[in-house]
Order: C-alpha cells, then structure tokens, then sequence
C-alpha cells in the first residue's frame, strides 16, 4: 500500500482488490496509535466508525459496487467541521459540550463518494491563528522536530497527510490555513476560488475569508478531491494539458521576496530555475497595495470573527485561551467605517491581483518566508528584520484570501537540515480546475514527491 | 468619527475598566492598522469625483 501514491492508485487497488479498505483503515489507526500521541494532530479518533465504514466499502467492492471516486479511502477532518453525532469542539473549550447534529455538506459528498471518515484533527483554537500553538487540546507537533510547530490553523491535518495516519485531510483557510501548514510540513495543499466549496456546517471565523479545501499527498490527490468537494461543475471537461514552454509564470518580487530565510529563498530559486530550463515563461508582476494586505485582513477577519463570538465571549470569556479572548475581543471594538473601508481596500487588491494575472497563468511564490519555526516562537528574525509569528506566517498567503484567488501550495525538495519548504501558485478566480493543471505541470519539474 | 488615539483612548479605558488589561497591545495594533487604513490611496472622497472608485486597476498598473 505504501508504494501506492495517489488516492486513484488506492481506489483501483481496492477494485481489482489486490488490497481491502479495511486493511488500509486498520494501517492508518495503526500509524494514530504509534505517532498520533507525540504529534497531538487528533482530538478525536473515530477507530469503531471508521472501521466500519471500511468493511462496508470492502463488502460493496465484493458486490460489484463503488460509490465513487474517494471509495474506501481514510480521510480525516478538521475539528471544525460537523460530523452528526461527533463533537465539533474547533479546538476550545467553549464547545466542551458540543456534538453535532448534522454533517457539514462537504461531508455528505465525501461519503457520497465513498470516504472513510478516520478522525478529527487538532487546530489553532477557532482556527484563529497560524501556528497551532493555541489550542485547548495542546499544541500539534511538527512530524520531523516534535520542538518544531506543524504551522496552522490546520496543523492537524497537515501532520495526518505527512505521516500517513491519514490518506487526505479536509481543512480550512482564512488566512492561510491550509497552505501553511501544508508547506510547513510537506504536503500539498489547496484552497480553492472563494465560494467554490460550500461552508454550510463549518464553524465559521470570518465569513468573508473563509475557504475549505484539502491537504493530500500531490496534485492528483488535490484535483480528485476538489472534484468530490467544489460546488462548481466541471462543464468544460478536461482541458488539453498545458505544455510547458506554452506557460507564462508571474513572480511578485516586491513585498512578497523582501524578506525570506536563506533556505526558501535558495529553494524557490532553484525551483524558478528548473521551471525556465523546462521552458516555462517566468516574468516579474507588481502587486503594490500588497503591503496594505496585513490592516485590511485584521480590520475584516477580526471584526467577523469578533461578530460570531460576541455572545460566548460575554458568557464565558475564561473557557477561550488567553490570546484567542484577547484578539476577539478588541475585534469588538473595530468600528463599521474601518471595517467598511478595510472593505473597499480589499476591492483594490482583488482588482491589483487580476491585472498582474492578466498576462500570465498563474503567479508563481514561496509559500511561507520561512520553514517550521518553535512552537512558543513570539517573533520571527531575518536578518536586520524582525516581525511577529504571526504576521510572518501570513505573510505571503493572506492576500489570496482577501481577493478569493485560488492558490495552491506543494513541497519542493527540503532544505539541508530535511525541513520542507513550500511553492505556492496563484490561479484566476473562478478558475480553480486550471490552476490545478497548470500545478500538475509544475508539480514533476519543481516539486518534491511525497513520501511517509 | 473619532481620531485613532481618541478611539485607542476610549478602547482602553473599557477594557481596563472591566478587567480586560490585556487587550491592550491588540487595539495598540489595530490603532497602527486603522491609520493605514485611513491613510490609503483607495479611500472614497465625497468632494472629488473618481477617488473612490476601486473597481478598476490603478493607471501605472494597467498593462
């Protein structure tokens, strides 16, 4: 099973069944119980259900039937996403009683498609936060370095994916929360169009920035669960596949190169490299209310955040950790006119993104300045700069949230100590299906293959 | 509309009076943001036609 790379490899095993779900599920609970404790990346694990639910899949095999692309295949979730019946606690205290009572929507169309729901993975506290750091149930542990932070907020499934307790995972991105982690700790990750996966069921931070995508093993991995996930039908059907010396790459060096670790910025070079020696096209674009990014994002994110949370925070500000109650609560303070200018500057950038896209396929960037950084870690130092984690972390992800632009993470080859480093590519909006092409393209010639 | 510091003044103050003193370095950093905010070149102005259009890319980025 472990030389089987892709999930479509997986689900034609179990069709010819050279191998069974059950057997693939029981290797997965079996990584959980040797690792899932020293890395924390599960609040819940659904050993009974899941096992089950593999049988059932193995039984509908024997009877001729597979319900769909994800058939049999073990996939866990974010713990900020409804499961009927399994406590949504998104990492806090606050939900200590929680159960939900429906499942999310994106988790009737996994099981639609034939998922093994494993678990439900550890989060920064309301996904508010890009390192993990905080939350209720501990921080999650990066797989390599247990000193080191997964990144966040879907740090939990990020260290599923990498380690093999899982074969994909689902998470959220506000900020970067999905990218984050994926490239913290080598996996692919993808947060779609704004709007393209429906968030009925998702434990909300801010509505206007709210994305789910998933974190998997490769581009093919990234694609098939976009198609079992996206709302979006697939009209067009496949395009041709884009050749290399046809693509036109846009790197936004201002803001977005300024302050690198001496290791990314090696590792994006190279990867910048082998993508000209392959004859891609590879120009430099301008974004310049980039570095507006930051105010923008804190004055939305913070202030729908603080909306949603306003009642539980009077109720019961102790059950939040120290940090999450403090941010949401000067959110209370942001006034409509900022907010609403925070608004119009977010037009501004949407509309800066799509002119430095319009000549050419996809931008082309680092994921996160830096690698995995120390859990507890308040600041970050490059040289004469310095800023805090969490600005750092966001750095080079949120603007894509702030205009809804698809954007894909995936791990180039790791630096000399073995951490991972991220590429990110940056779609049109709307048109997730051909970023995921063109990151297909990529993928062999600048990216680093999965292994667990 | 209050000035920032006003606004960082008055924020303050509730926070302390029901302590919540520890909110203070995140509206200190909100107080920073809000002046970018009010500053930025996107802002709408009633008295001028055109400034507050953001629909469209800015002239020196238009290829």
């Amino acid at each position: 099973v472990t030389e089987t790379r892709t999930i479509a490899d997986l689900t034609r095993a179990f069709a010819t069944r050279t191998v069974t779900s059950e057997s693939v599920t029981r290797e997965c609970l079996a990584r959980i119980d040797r690792i899932g404790a020293a890395t924390n990346a599960f609040i819940t694990v659904l050993a009974d259900r899941a096992l089950a639910a593999a049988r059932a899949a193995d039984a509908e095999v024997a009877a001729g039937r597979l319900r769909g692309s994800l058939h049999g295949v073990p996939i866990s979730l974010k713990d900020i996403i409804d499961v009927a019946g399994v406590p949504t606690t998104a990492a806090s205290a606050v939900r200590r009683d929680h159960v939900a009572a429906h499942d999310a929507v994106i988790v009737q169309r996994l099981e639609r498609a034939g998922a093994v729901i494993i678990g439900k993975t550890n989060l920064h506290e309301f996904a508010l936060g890009p390192t993990n750091d905080e939350s209720a149930f501990g921080p999650v542990h990066h797989p390599l370095d247990p000193s080191l932070s997964s990144g966040g907020s879907s740090g939990g499934s990020a260290v599923s994916v990498a380690t093999g307790m899982s074969w994909a995972s689902i998470g959220t991105d506000t900020g970067g929360s999905i990218r984050i982690p994926a490239a913290a700790c080598g996996v692919v990750g993808l947060k779609p169009s704004f709007g393209d996966v429906p968030t009925d069921g998702v434990v909300p931070l801010s509505v206007s920035f709210d994305h789910v995508g998933p974190l998997c093993r490769s581009v093919a991995d990234a694609r098939l669960l976009f198609d079992v996930l996206s709302s979006v039908p697939d009209v067009a059907g496949p395009e041709p596949v884009p050749q290399a010396g046809a693509v036109r790459l846009g790197t936004p060096r201002d803001y977005f190169l300024e302050h690198l670790a001496p290791a990314v910025r090696a590792a994006f070079e190279q990867a910048c490299d082998r993508l000209r020696d392959a004859g891609v096209t590879l120009d430099t674009v301008s974004i310049p209310a980039a570095r507006e990014t930051s105010p923008i994002y804190v004055y939305v994110a913070l202030a729908e955040a603080a909306e949603y949370h306003a009642r539980t925070i009077e109720a019961h500000p102790d059950r939040y950790t120290t940090p999450i109650r403090v941010r949401l609560q000067a959110g209370r303070h942001i006034l409509a006119e900022d907010y609403l200018r925070a608004q119009r500057g977010r037009q501004r950038l949407v509309a800066e993104v799509d002119a430095a896209l319009a000549g050419c396929d996809a931008l082309l960037l680092p994921t996160l300045p830096v690698t995995a950084q120390p859990i507890g870690a308040a600041t970050v130092r490059l040289g004469d700069w310095e800023d805090a984690i969490r600005t750092t972390m966001l750095r080079l992800t949120q603007l894509f949230n702030v205009t809804g632009h698809p954007a894909l993470t995936m791990p180039m080859p790791p630096t000399t100590e073995g951490l991972p480093v991220g590429l990110q590519l940056v779609g049109r909006r709307g048109a997730t299906r051909r970023l995921l092409d063109l990151a297909a393209l990529v993928e062999p010639i600048a990216g680093h293959p999965f292994a667990c | 509309m209050p000035t920032i510091t006003a606004w960082l003044q008055a924020a303050v103050a509730t926070e302390e009076r029901d302590g919540r003193a520890d909110t203070r370095p995140v509206l200190e950093a909100l107080a920073a943001a809000a002046a970018v905010l009010r500053a930025a070149s996107w802002n709408a102005d009633a008295a001028e036609n055109g400034t507050a259009s953001v629909a469209g890319a800015r002239p020196d980025q238009q290829q």
